[in-house]
This record gives C-alpha cells, structure tokens and sequence, in this order.
C-alpha cells in the first residue's frame, strides 16, 4: 500500500504570522517535538523526539499548521521513495510512477492538496528530483542558509532543508520563514551582501543584500537576463524532456531573456564523487544506530559487537546497508586515496567549473532530471542505474550552490522540470527566472 | 563489464567493519552490485589533483553552560533502561 505519510498528526498554527491559515507537511527526518519522526526506517520506527529542528521552531513561530510527517526512502537514500521502511509514496501527477525521492512524500502532499506547502531534504537532488516527478517547484538553497540543527543527518556536508509549493512564489515565501543563521548550526551564516559579491548585476546589488526577502523575487521579470546551459546536462536527456527543455528556454528568450552554452568538463565525475562523499559520511553518521539510545529491542544474547551487529541487520533496509558497506569500504585502509581522496578533488574540480560559468551567466538551465518519472518498481533492480539518474542535480549539492526545479511542461503526459542554478547565495536570481516559467 | 570483483568473503569483512550483519541473500547480492559501483567510481582515477582555494576559519563560541535536555527526557527512547542510566550489552 502506498502512503504520502507516515504520521498523520496535526499541530495547529497560530492566528498571527506569514504563514497563519497555511499547512505543511515535514519530510520525516526532520524532528518535531512529541511526532514520531522515523526517517522511513525500522531502526527509528518509534522514535518520538524530544525536541524540534529549528526550522520547525520557525514553522511554528510563523504560524503554520503542521499536518504531518511525509514518507521518504529510508534516511534520504534513493531516488524513487521505494526503500521507505512504511511502503512507497504515490505520484499524484503521474499514476503507477514513482513520485522520486527521497522527499517524495512532501512533494505528492502538495501535488495532492493535503498540504499547501511541504519541507524536504535535498542531499543530491532529494528536493528537485520528486518536485520536477510531482509537477511541483522545489528549491535546494544554498548550503549555509538553512539550520539542519535536528535533521536526522544522512551527508552533512551535502544536504539543505528546502520548500516544495505549488508555485514559486509559495516555495519562497517558505524559504522566507525558515532561512537565516542558526546559533544551533555552525554551518549557517549570513547571506553576504551584494556589494561583497563578485557577480551581479545593479539590480541584484539592490536586491540580494536586502536578506530573506525571497517571495518579492517571484516577479517574472526576466529581461537581460543570460542563462548557461551546461551541454553536458541536457545531452543525455530524454528525447521529450529535451524537447520540453528547449520549449521552456524559448519561453523564457521570448520574455528577454538570453542563453548561451557553456561546457563543464568536471560534471562527468559529479556522481561518482557525490555517491563516494555521501556513502562515507553515512557510514559514519549511521554509526550512531547502536540500539542503545533508541531503536529496536533485541533479544539476543552477545557481546556488544554482536548486539550492534544485529540491531543494525534488522533495523536497516537493504539500501542503506548497501551505501553503509560501501562508504566503509571507501574510507577503510588501502582505499581511502583511491576514492574518498579523489573524489575531494572531483568536488573542487566542480566548485571552479561553476564559479567560471557564472563569470559568463546570471543563472545555469537543464532539465531537472534527465527521464520522466520511472513506473513502481522499475529501478530497484539496479542501483547503479538508479544513482545515474541524479546527475544533473548533484553538482549543485558538491558545490554548494542553490537550485530551484520548476514546472515544465510534459512529455507524454507525464511531469518535466526545469532545473535553474544559481551562484552562492543567488536564490533571488533564481525564484526570479523561475517565476518566469509559470 | 566488472573489472573489479568483489567476493563474497570482502563483503563480510566490510559489513563486519561496519558492525552489519547480513544474510546469505545479501551477501550474494552484494558481491554482484559491488563490483558494478566500485567500477563506475573508477573515473576518479582521470580526476586531476586540484589546489583547494577554500578560506576555511573555525567557527567557535564561548563554551558555556546552556539548558538541556533533562535525565527523564533523554532516556525517553532508549529500549533499555537502569537507574536513570542507558543500558547497553556487555562490551566484552
């Protein structure tokens, strides 16, 4: 049976705030205080947190109801949300499709209508690639701007709370309430003001140093606006996503904008890079899943290897024992130069291939994700195939940068986003450009 | 096709490592897949070695006494309690 969420619980808003009268769904690795939070897994079946993330505080502290805890694959690991522990998520865009993953719960809440807005986790496109499945907006902001204090880490190094909405405008008045430095996260900072920025135009001067004002962005007006699109990310597409795509930048020349391509030789490499870093931070984060603190009762007699060990069999799923086994091979002895190392380099290889297009462009433009939503059931078979699908929407995560999928259009009837990249702290650009599409 | 296998005796040592028992089934389905994935991750190999122009800085703050999580509270979850302390297996 296929469910978009795992807890139905309702905490009512207040009468004051942005988001007073509003509903949102939170992805299920994001703790709230008193809700089961289960991340889709076994291991914290009945996990109920004694405390709330900070972005749930500002949930809160805005006024929004919270109606429930959304399904994903089990801690955030896949791209179809099949490896959740509670079942599979539906499409309701796309019926017998996958809705992606891992935040494919929050994005069919608000494909739905169960939720006007909904909070997921994008660690290599877990936010854009179930938004451009679901025919919603999800943006990935740039790493530093939202808390992850209590997100249930998967890869801290990749991955950044963001909004699913229907529209643009939604999705960044939600990044409005939940965006800005934690006291909590040390890796939250302030966006820097424009004038200390080397790209930008006059207009973003004004604009992306006047802080957390996302919503006013969402104004469709692209004129002058040049857009890079990276050959490299719309090449292996789908014959009718290419086609939507290109649709999509005619829409957007027609409204002033211009475009040019650009070339990013480093992106070949993105995804064995991204799946090396994120299989080595979980195998560490992971590490905590001792049965002690929380988890499932064991009945076993042993030592606490052995008790560890058993714990970790029946709590976890096979896709993330894979990733775990993986991560601990790619950082054990002997192997730690060879893919761990390398893949760093991969990493800044990318960051440079970024920061020399946006010398050229004010925002990158691709397909969100290169196919069409997969039929249930079609990629389980083959994970490797499955981690390929990611590869326009990882680069973004190794390089710190925001992102947002917006809506496109369809090929056979089913869902296709548009993927636009902008610099650090570009989500003005960005929400801009986007808005322009709908 | 894989260049690099991966047998099923690595695989036990690796979920060993990582405290992860496994059945036969995945053990097998392991060996299959990880030769698979470790040869995509092989194009590292062609990655230069990049100069790093990161200006990291420590982020610090006074350490100072703040409010907490109580006993009660951050015992909560834990499937086995004793004395107001987790209880654990025995480590040896």
């Amino acid at each position: 049976m296929s469910r978009i969420f795992i807890t139905e619980e309702r905490i009512e808003g207040g009468d004051e705030g942005p988001l007073a009268g509003e509903t949102v769904a939170v992805k299920d690795n994001i703790s709230t205080e008193g809700v089961r939070t289960t991340c889709g897994s076994e291991m914290l079946a009945e996990y109920v947190p004694p405390y709330d993330a900070t972005v749930v505080e500002r949930l809160k502290e805005a006024g929004a109801t919270i109606v429930g805890k959304t399904n994903m694959d089990e801690f955030g690991m896949g791209s179809t949300t099949e490896t959740s522990a509670f079942g599979p998520a539906p499409n309701p865009a796309a019926e017998g499709r996958v809705p992606g993953g891992s935040s494919g719960g929050s994005a069919a809440a608000v494909a739905a209508g169960d939720a006007d807005l909904a909070l997921g986790t994008d660690t290599g496109g877990s936010v854009r690639n179930p938004a451009a499945f679901c025919g919603v907006v999800g943006i990935k902001p740039t790493y530093g701007l939202v808390s992850r204090y209590g997100l249930v880490a998967y890869a801290n190094s990749l991955e950044q709370i963001g909004p699913l909405a229907p529209t643009v405008e939604g999705a960044a008045r939600l990044l409005d309430v939940i965006a800005g430095p934690d006291e909590r996260d040390a890796t939250t900072r302030e966006a820097p003001r424009a004038s200390e920025r080397r790209t930008g135009d006059a207009r973003e001067a004004r604009e992306e140093g006047a802080d957390s004002d996302y919503a006013s962005a969402a104004d469709g007006d692209v004129e002058g606006l040049s857009i890079g699109i990276p050959t490299e990310l719309v090449e292996g597409a789908d014959e009718g996503v290419r086609e939507t795509f290109w649709d999509a930048i005619a829409d957007l020349e027609s409204e002033g904008a211009s475009y040019h391509e650009v070339s990013l030789p480093s992106i070949e490499h993105a995804v064995a890079a991204y799946y090396v870093i994120a299989m080595s931070e979980a195998s560490s984060n992971l590490a905590r899943f001792d049965g002690v603190r929380y988890g499932p009762a064991t009945e076993r007699e042993g030592d606490w290897n052995e008790v560890f060990a058993e714990v970790r069999e029946r709590g976890f799923g096979e896709e993330v024992k894979r990733r775990v086994l993986l991560g601990t091979y790619a950082l054990s002895a002997g192997y730690h130069e060879k893919y761990y190392k390398k893949a760093q380099d991969a990493r800044a290889w990318v960051e440079r291939d970024f920061e020399g297009a946006f010398s050229e462009a004010d925002v990158l433009a691709s397909p969100t994700m290169p196919v069409p939503p997969f039929e249930v059931g079609e990629s389980l078979e083959d994970p490797l195939q499955m981690y390929l699908s990611d590869a326009n929407t990882v680069p973004v995560n190794l390089a710190n940068l925001p992102a947002i999928s917006v809506p496109a259009g369809e090929t056979d009837g089913l869902p296709v986003g548009v993927q636009l990249i902008g610099p650090a702290f570009g989500e003005r650009r960005i929400i801009r450009a986007g808005s322009a599409l709908e | 096709m894989s260049d690099q296998s991966v047998d099923a005796e690595e695989v036990r040592h690796v979920a060993a490592l990582a405290r992860v028992d496994l059945d036969e089934a995945e053990v097998e389905a392991f060996s299959e897949q990880f030769g698979e994935i470790l040869d995509a991750f092989e194009t590292l190999d062609e990655v230069p070695e990049i100069e790093r122009e990161d200006d990291l800085e420590n982020v610090m703050r006074v350490d100072e006494v703040r409010e907490s999580l109580g006993q009660e509270e951050a015992l909560r979850n834990a499937p086995e309690t004793e004395d107001g302390y987790f209880k654990g297996p025995s480590v040896s």
